[in-house]
């Protein structure tokens, strides 16, 4: 890399470009080898692959042949694919299952250690299920969930209940997935929410509490106010995270049975690596993404994210 | 400890103040929810110590009656395939040291690169002037809200074209050199620290270059540290981008390893016993990982809320 000296002196009319290439164009030289790398993995894994998804997008393409140019065929097609619109309503639903009691719970375990617990070993066993892989916990919870041998299932027989078939249920399935999914991650979002809320002012409880006000009345008007910013970033990542679920399905009921975990992700993956309809797929995936980008701006807007009320 | 007996820390607390029916009830369910955590962490163990034919009565007792490395040493393939299939099950195997071996390459060639390329641009963003700066910083933290879904088939075909399908280099190429949150998260960090070291080491005539790789690195190892813990989790468990690239068995990653022994046994009648001591040898790094360096981890984690 380039080395450069200060402007500290006034460059002689004659000396404007070795000036330049020894100051400010060796730090622009400088700035742009320094960038260069990330640049290179920004354009080629990034944004090149954007604008070619929505070029492939408007191509029927097999892999096989050259791809054919079809216009909007693709767009026009999944607008009548009762199966796209299904995976949609899936999504949305696992979702709606997934946010309100995954938030809910991390902000619980969050309250409760904030006001209980320092411990490094607490914190751990909370956050473990994060650290584990989509696929481990998959197989954790096959086994836990099995219909005749499992855990959860022996103590349902044991109360006189009807065992359940969890995974393989047509009507507990994505049920299931979901609840799965928020062992996974409750623990991340109340180390989030942690985080947050060792930032707020402990003066703030002391003030409340000389007032009198109770526990649930400081969460109810300190905490969870001065928790706006951290509750817009998990809503936001874990919503569009959550539309897009994929991982533990594959493992455990692939879409099934019949198709009711039949996720929009899913079968974009399936008509891609399935069917080889590439175009279709990236359709599918374009108005996938537009629906995401509509959720977070209107989030955004909602929850007024850019501004802190501790500022 | 608790902030409301924070006003007046010199008063030991009341019993009353220790014991309210609030927090008993908190550290109820605060350890129910731990319970609920480790327990069927637990029965995935436990099973994986059972004899095959131990399962059907012990499948759900808490403790093993005859733990053993049975199901282990069939899972690793350190015995023959006619005795694996003499325990019963598919007698699949899982090439643990392979798939070990993948990850932790996958894993540590994704940490490095990223982490010295985002630190590289985190730095020139934060301190160089160069013709195009806002434009390309803002071209980055936009990157982040792109959703995989759209790029994984654009990526996936170049992957193919470049014949790097069930290859490590097609593995890591996609992570390898760029995330945006890494360098927004570092640049934030390097803005943050006093010009003074620097324009001193400018007067005595050091290049950006050293500048970079001697002062302000040094001095930023928690940060780094931070990014290159965060990178090495998600990385750890990726399963969608490898599952796609790289079935093939010499290539497989832990988590796709861990799904092609899982998708050979057969439906009706799994391997409870071999799987359940795959998924334990499998969960095992982490565990490691959270005694070594749990501290690190959790408070990495917290850090990724964003600042």
């Amino acid at each position: 890399m380039s080395s450069s000296t200060p402007a500290q002196t006034r460059p002689a009319p004659s000396r404007v470009l070795s000036h330049w290439l020894s100051g400010r164009g060796a730090e622009a030289l400088t700035g742009w080898l320094m960038v260069l790398p990330a640049l290179i993995g920004f354009l080629l894994f990034y944004a090149l692959p954007t604008l070619r998804a929505v070029e492939i997008s408007f191509t029927d393409w097999n892999l096989l042949r050259e791809p054919q140019f079809v216009g909007w065929d693709n767009y026009v097609r999944l607008w009548a694919d009762d199966k796209f619109w299904n995976g949609m309503k899936l999504s949305g639903y696992y979702v709606l299952l997934n946010i309100p009691l995954q938030t809910a719970l991390g902000l619980f375990l969050a309250v409760a250690m904030d006001r209980l617990t320092r411990s490094l070993f607490v914190k751990s066993v909370v956050l473990l299920p994060y650290l584990m892989s989509n696929v481990l916990v998959a197989m954790v919870w096959l086994w836990m969930l099995d219909p005749i041998l499992g855990l959860v299932n022996h103590h349902i027989a044991a109360l006189g209940l009807e065992r359940m078939p969890f995974f393989g249920g047509v009507d507990q399935a994505m049920l299931t997935v979901a609840g799965v999914n928020i062992w996974r991650h409750m623990g991340l979002v109340a180390m989030l929410f942690l985080a947050g809320m060792q930032n707020i002012p402990r003066h703030l409880y002391e003030a409340a509490a000389l007032e009198g006000a109770s526990e649930w009345q400081m969460f109810r008007r300190v905490t969870l106010p001065l928790l706006r910013p951290v509750m817009v970033f998990v809503l936001v990542t874990s919503v569009t995270g959550s539309f897009q679920i994929f991982d533990t399905i594959a493992v455990t009921t692939n879409g099934g049975p019949l198709d009711s975990t039949r996720v929009i992700v899913h079968y974009i993956v399936q008509n891609a690596f399935s069917f080889y309809k590439m175009g279709y797929a990236s359709a599918m995936s374009m108005v996938l993404c537009l629906v995401m980008l509509g959720y977070t701006v209107i989030q955004m807007r909602i929850m007024r994210a850019n501004e802190n009320d501790l500022a | 400890m608790n902030p409301i007996n924070s006003i007046t820390p010199a008063t030991p607390l009341t019993a009353r103040q220790r014991w309210s029916a609030g927090r008993l009830l908190a550290w109820t369910l605060l350890i129910g929810m731990l319970l609920v955590t480790l327990a069927p962490l637990w029965m995935v163990i436990k099973t994986g110590l059972l004899h095959p034919h131990a399962l059907y009565a012990e499948s759900t007792t808490l403790w093993p009656a005859e733990p053993t490395l049975l199901n282990v040493k069939k899972v690793l393939g350190l015995m023959s395939t006619d005795e694996a299939l003499a325990l019963g099950g598919s007698g699949a195997q899982i090439d643990f040291l392979r798939a070990l071996g993948n990850s932790l390459l996958f894993t540590g060639i994704i940490v490095t690169l990223q982490t010295i390329s985002a630190a590289m641009s985190a730095y020139a963003f934060a301190r160089l002037r160069f013709p195009g700066r806002q434009t390309l910083f803002a071209l980055f933290v936009a990157s982040m809200m792109v959703p995989g879904v759209v790029i994984f088939i654009p990526n996936f075909i170049l992957i193919k074209e470049l014949g790097w399908l069930n290859s490590m280099a097609g593995m890591v190429a996609p992570f390898c050199l760029m995330q945006g949150f890494s360098v927004f998260f570092l640049r934030q960090f390097f803005l943050s620290i006093p010009h003074d070291l620097e324009e001193a080491a400018i007067l005595d005539g050091a290049s950006r270059a050293y500048i970079f790789w001697r002062i302000v690195l040094p001095l930023s190892l928690t940060p780094l540290a931070t990014i290159a813990t965060l990178t090495g989790i998600n990385m750890w468990n990726e399963f969608f981008w490898p599952y796609l690239v790289a079935k093939d068995p010499a290539q497989q990653v832990l988590p796709v390893a861990l799904q092609s022994f899982k998708s050979q046994t057969p439906q009706g009648q799994p391997d409870w016993t071999g799987l359940m001591a795959a998924t334990a040898i499998t969960l095992l790094p982490t565990i490691l990982l959270l005694l070594a360096f749990g501290r690190r981890v959790v408070e990495s984690v917290q850090f990724s809320g964003g600042k």
